[in-house]
């Protein structure tokens, strides 16, 4: 059979009965035999479309060619010379609305599958062992980077191979922002992060916990007193929204930060060995439908709720999830509710028994391009659930603006940005990510704190010329 | 890691702590907290920043042995390291100049009292400290505070030391014209009982109060939202919002509802640190 007119190989994963009560990763991975078939069907394309859906542009034709020719040494160095986080990409990037997209076997027998290639590359680049000695900056400027996260991670990556000192500082006790407290282990195992953060470390990277810049440390101190050259700001979009409905403070009701920080960052499956507790009862409604509410309601299935269900006010074609998240979810028993307004948070005694929504139909499109949800009169019913986390959204933390004079952003929050997208209101300053975008994807998140990295080499580059 | 160069036992259950900690003790101001965890898979809990030494890098906090975590910290001596600490977290509370300043205490709330009353008082304000216990066994810091602040009303429930009945008694006394005159302004830091009573207290005699909160939290920067409090009818983060917030607005019931949502869980957990404790011990 010629290869290149086969479909997408499915990607193996973990029997769903099974994986829906634990937090081990459920896609198993390829094998040696998927991958080079998968590589095969790569058309080779002149003009490789697939790289223009990449936010930092990875040779994917190349690295397919070195795939299909079993160099997988050849390949994972393509990979990462173009995305330092590619273990973590490989597992949560959207690429059915990036790379694949666009991908001239998508019409007809479905995209190759790069993301999963690309998790197989970086699978086979850990499994070596560690040959090559740990490298030392070489330049004498220091680079501080203000958060662990995604952005901050690729940036310090960049800037370390330039030879620059970096410094990543963190302010929660463990490195990786979102991706440690919000995606969970099923989809991105802890293990694969503090993988990818050692090799940082190996590039020179030096990585600080505990600190809060802003309140442990001002950013004019940073320049002043510890000398930093240039300071870039990951912080991400960490601060969660809530509805303002009535019953949001019952106990049960948790933001979708705090429920999964509590379950990945401290561990909270593992109660009491690990000591921070989370309340999962019986039936719990996530609301929204984001990444975030699939990890969300998948998480509360894998602590024990025998009703998992996400509500959503508009309808599944306006869902935001990856799709592959959804299907998984469907396949572990998530309930899906959608053109459902929750309007009040029911109680008793001060915690939750039920979730009041009203029934929506779609409208004329709103400004955001999408038809808008009208809620039917008449149609309100009550969900009787023990938990409700709220997932619709987050904004940018304001805690380091509040204490940086002359930092500016936008009214949601955003942090304001030059022509080139990258430096700050403030000289030297760069940013890049959820903190200046707002909420959106690990990959944009890369690739904006790839081009900072860019940036700040040019413009140090510059001031000592 | 943060080292602990001093122990104090305050009373049975309670314990001060000088830590070397110079990045938090150099930017620290009084009211304000930090996040601390003692062992691997342990919570993060806040505590109120007792005192600080810009010059030495020490941070002082003082700790009830109440759960597993504060138990676990009770059982770290001098030279032992703190496994995380971060901060210095919230927002410095804004007392208004000029008047005569009251800042209750009740319980390990007066530790929190010492460094934000003794700035107080360098800024020229007239300031009165009342602590309160059940009885004088369980005061703490009494020495310290009387030399930081004009005035030290100590009162115990059982008149063991001091003013015999509650810190809202003698608090009242003064607002009815007794000595050491009318509090122009309240801070309140304790129990949620007691600052229950002081708010009702001030409310009905109009006198402005603020209230230092501690919700459960996790991160400290207004990521989890845990430790959301209505304040006004508006939903306030104690983390970066607070910790202070007038008392007079305030929805206690819920903050209090909210505070025994894990009551279960830090029991079972209390258990299995006690269990492990023995486990060591034998």
């Amino acid at each position: 059979m010629p290869v290149k007119r086969a479909e997408k190989t499915p990607m193996p994963v973990r029997d769903a009965q099974q994986r829906a009560h634990d937090f081990k990763e459920v896609n198993e991975g390829y094998c040696f035999a998927h991958a080079m078939f998968e590589a095969e069907r790569c058309l080779r394309c002149q003009d490789p479309v697939c790289v223009d859906g990449c936010p930092v542009r990875v040779p994917i034709a190349d690295f397919m060619h070195a795939v299909a020719a079993n160099d997988m040494p050849k390949a994972a160095k393509i990979l990462r010379e173009a995305n330092p986080l590619a273990a973590i990409c490989g597992r949560v990037c959207p690429q059915e609305a990036q790379c694949e997209k666009n991908c001239h076997m998508t019409k007809r027998f479905g995209p190759v599958a790069i993301g999963h290639l690309e998790r197989y590359v970086s699978d086979w680049e850990m499994a070596q062992p560690e040959t090559e000695e740990p490298k030392k900056p070489w330049r004498e400027e220091k680079i501080a980077i203000v958060g662990s996260g995604p952005s901050g991670l690729v940036c310090a990556g960049e800037l370390a191979r330039m030879g620059y000192q970096v410094t990543v500082y963190e302010g929660l006790h463990a490195p990786g922002g979102v991706l440690r407290y919000g995606i969970p282990e099923f989809r991105l195992p802890n293990n694969i992060l503090d993988w990818e953060i050692r090799q940082l470390e190996r590039m020179g990277v030096e990585f600080v916990n505990n600190v809060i810049i802003g309140k442990t440390i001002t950013m004019d101190a940073l320049f002043k007193e510890y000398g930093y050259s240039a300071i870039f700001i990951g912080t991400g979009a960490g601060l969660p929204k809530f509805m303002g409905i009535p019953g949001e403070s019952l106990n049960g009701v948790y933001s979708a930060n705090e429920f999964l920080t509590r379950i990945n960052l401290m561990q909270a499956f593992d109660f009491p060995n690990a000591e921070t507790p989370l309340k999962v009862g019986r039936r719990v409604a996530v609301i929204g439908s984001g990444n975030t509410a699939m990890d969300a309601v998948r998480s509360a299935m894998r602590l024990g709720a025998e009703q998992a269900m996400v509500v959503y006010r508009r309808s599944e074609k306006e869902m935001t999830a990856r799709i592959e998240e959804y299907e998984h979810a469907i396949e572990e028993g998530v309930e899906f509710h959608w053109l459902t307004n929750p309007i009040e948070v029911l109680g008793e005694d001060g915690w939750v028994t039920g979730l009041k929504c009203v029934k929506m139909e779609l409208g004329e499109p709103d400004e955001s391009g999408r038809a808008r949800p009208i809620p039917i009169e008449g149609s309100e019913f009550i969900f009787p659930v023990d938990n409700v986390v709220l997932s619709i959204g987050t904004r940018p933390n304001p805690l380091l603006v509040k204490t940086t004079p002359g930092l500016k952003t936008h009214s949601w929050g955003g942090l304001l940005v030059d022509e080139r997208e990258v430096e700050t209101t403030v000289h030297r300053v760069y940013a890049g990510g959820d903190a200046v975008t707002g909420a959106a994807t690990v990959i944009l998140a890369a690739g904006a704190g790839k081009k900072a990295a860019e940036a700040i080499h040019h413009d140090i580059q510059q001031d000592a010329a | 890691m943060p080292k602990i160069v001093e122990k104090r036992q305050l009373t049975d259950i309670t314990s001060l702590y000088r830590v070397d900690a110079p990045l938090i003790a150099r930017a620290a101001r009084a009211g304000q907290f930090v996040i601390l965890r003692v062992r691997e898979g342990g919570e993060r809990i806040p505590i109120t920043i007792t005192d600080y030494d810009r010059d030495s890098g020490l941070l002082t906090i003082v700790v009830q042995e109440v759960g597993a975590t504060t138990r676990r910290l009770g059982e770290l001596g001098v030279g032992d390291e703190i496994l995380d600490m971060v901060g210095p977290l919230g927002e410095a509370p804004e007392i208004p100049s000029g008047g005569h300043i009251v800042g209750v205490g009740g319980g390990f709330g007066s530790a929190a009292l010492l460094c934000l009353m003794k700035e107080l008082r360098a800024r020229g304000e007239k300031t009165t400290v009342i602590i309160g216990a059940r009885e004088k066994g369980l005061l703490i810091l009494a020495d310290e505070l009387e030399k930081i602040t004009d005035n030290l009303e100590i009162c115990t429930d059982d008149g063991s030391a001091g003013f015999k009945g509650f810190v809202t008694e003698r608090l009242q006394q003064m607002i009815d014209g007794g000595e050491p005159g009318y509090p122009d302004f309240v801070i309140s830091i304790g129990p949620m009982p007691m600052m229950r009573a002081v708010e009702k207290t001030t409310r009905a005699a109009n006198v402005p109060c603020t209230a230092s909160l501690d919700p459960l939290m996790i991160d400290g920067t207004g990521m989890c939202g845990g430790c959301r409090v209505t304040v006004g009818g508006e939903v306030r983060f104690a983390c970066v919002d607070g910790p202070f917030f007038d008392a007079h607005q305030v929805d206690f019931d819920e903050a209090v509802s909210r505070g025994k949502m894990y009551v279960k869980e830090e029991k079972v957990a209390a258990e299995c640190q006690r269990a492990a404790h023995q486990e060591e011990a034998a």
